[in-house]
């Protein structure tokens, strides 16, 4: 069994209010490291196997369709496990 | 016959009931769509209500925007059908592509809900005709993604096509770009819009009556009544 992953994120001039208001919590409980910090979205997706080029293929087409928005963001489609 | 008003009601949807009812003061006949159903009923223009279609899961209107009755509504619209979407219907808009852009979260991330001022930018769209240009109106707003987002290229071909339908007056109350509270397509058949016109029919329950403008614009449009 594999983990196919896709990893949304907003677009890097998209305003990511929640992000910003992460980043403006971390100091409040002591930790000072982040200079910013933007939130997004992580789906595992399991498969049988080892991931076809095919079945890469099509998370693609639907990592594109569904699970992000081209007008807002981004995503990349990695293999894990 | 009376003119027929589809209003689509997804699971989740919480406004279908004042968009019907508005419908209906304004003098069409409201026709109930159902989200699983891809038949239009022989309605003559449609609606897309406010709530959180789906939950409001993924993205808000993301999924709603892969029903059955979203399939007639995008293909009709494509030959100049009108719709209005409100709120989360404006959301379903952008996800389908029929309108440009996105509403992603509030700026300031709390959930609105307060009678806003907004001022008319376009009369010549089929659900802006019944107002002045430069009208200002009063109805309530109420979301929590209301942001609405696009980027520079857009934003210039919304502003040059005189596509900006409505924008926000005196402050920005939720990171808007350009203080945009509605937009149209092309066309001017399909317009978008953050606030919520079905809240403000009547003056015992609304802020104003300016709502109903909307609903007679479309009357207008498509009968001359």
């Amino acid at each position: 069994m594999a983990l196919i992953v896709v990893e949304v994120m907003l677009k890097p001039e998209i305003l990511d209010p929640q992000g910003q208001a992460v980043a403006s919590a971390l100091p409040r409980l002591g930790f000072n490291f982040a200079k910013s910090v933007r939130q997004g979205k992580r789906f595992e997706i399991e498969v049988e196997g080892t991931p076809t080029a095919e079945q890469l293929a099509q998370v693609e087409d639907a990592a594109h369709k569904l699970l992000s928005n081209p007008v807002i963001e981004t995503y990349v489609v990695k293999v894990e496990g | 016959m009376s003119f027929r008003i589809g209003v689509v009601t997804f699971p989740g949807s919480l406004d279908d009931r004042d968009a019907a009812r508005a419908v209906e003061i304004a003098g069409a006949t409201a026709v109930p769509l159902f989200h699983a159903s891809d038949d239009l009923k022989e309605v003559e223009a449609v609606v897309l209500p406010g709530g959180f279609s789906y939950g409001d899961y993924l993205r808000c209107g993301a999924i709603a925007r892969f029903a059955p009755i979203m399939n007639s509504i995008v293909t009709a619209a494509e030959h100049g059908f009108p719709v209005l979407g409100i709120c989360n219907g404006f959301q379903v808009l952008c996800e389908s592509h029929l309108l440009p852009g996105a509403l992603t979260r509030n700026q300031g991330l709390h959930f609105l809900c307060r009678d806003q001022k907004l001022k008319i930018e376009n009369t010549e769209t089929m659900w802006t005709n019944g107002f002045t240009q430069g009208q200002e109106i009063v109805i309530p707003l109420k979301n929590g993604e209301g942001s609405f987002q696009c980027d520079d290229e857009t934003l210039e071909m919304l502003e040059s096509e005189g596509r900006v339908i409505a924008r926000y007056v005196d402050f920005d109350p939720n990171g808007s770009r350009n203080l945009i509270a509605g937009i149209s397509n092309e066309r001017g058949n399909v317009v978008g819009l953050m606030p919520h016109p079905e809240h403000a029919i009547e003056s015992l329950t609304g802020p104003s009556e300016d709502g109903l403008i909307f609903f007679k614009s479309i009357l207008h449009q498509m009968v001359g009544r």
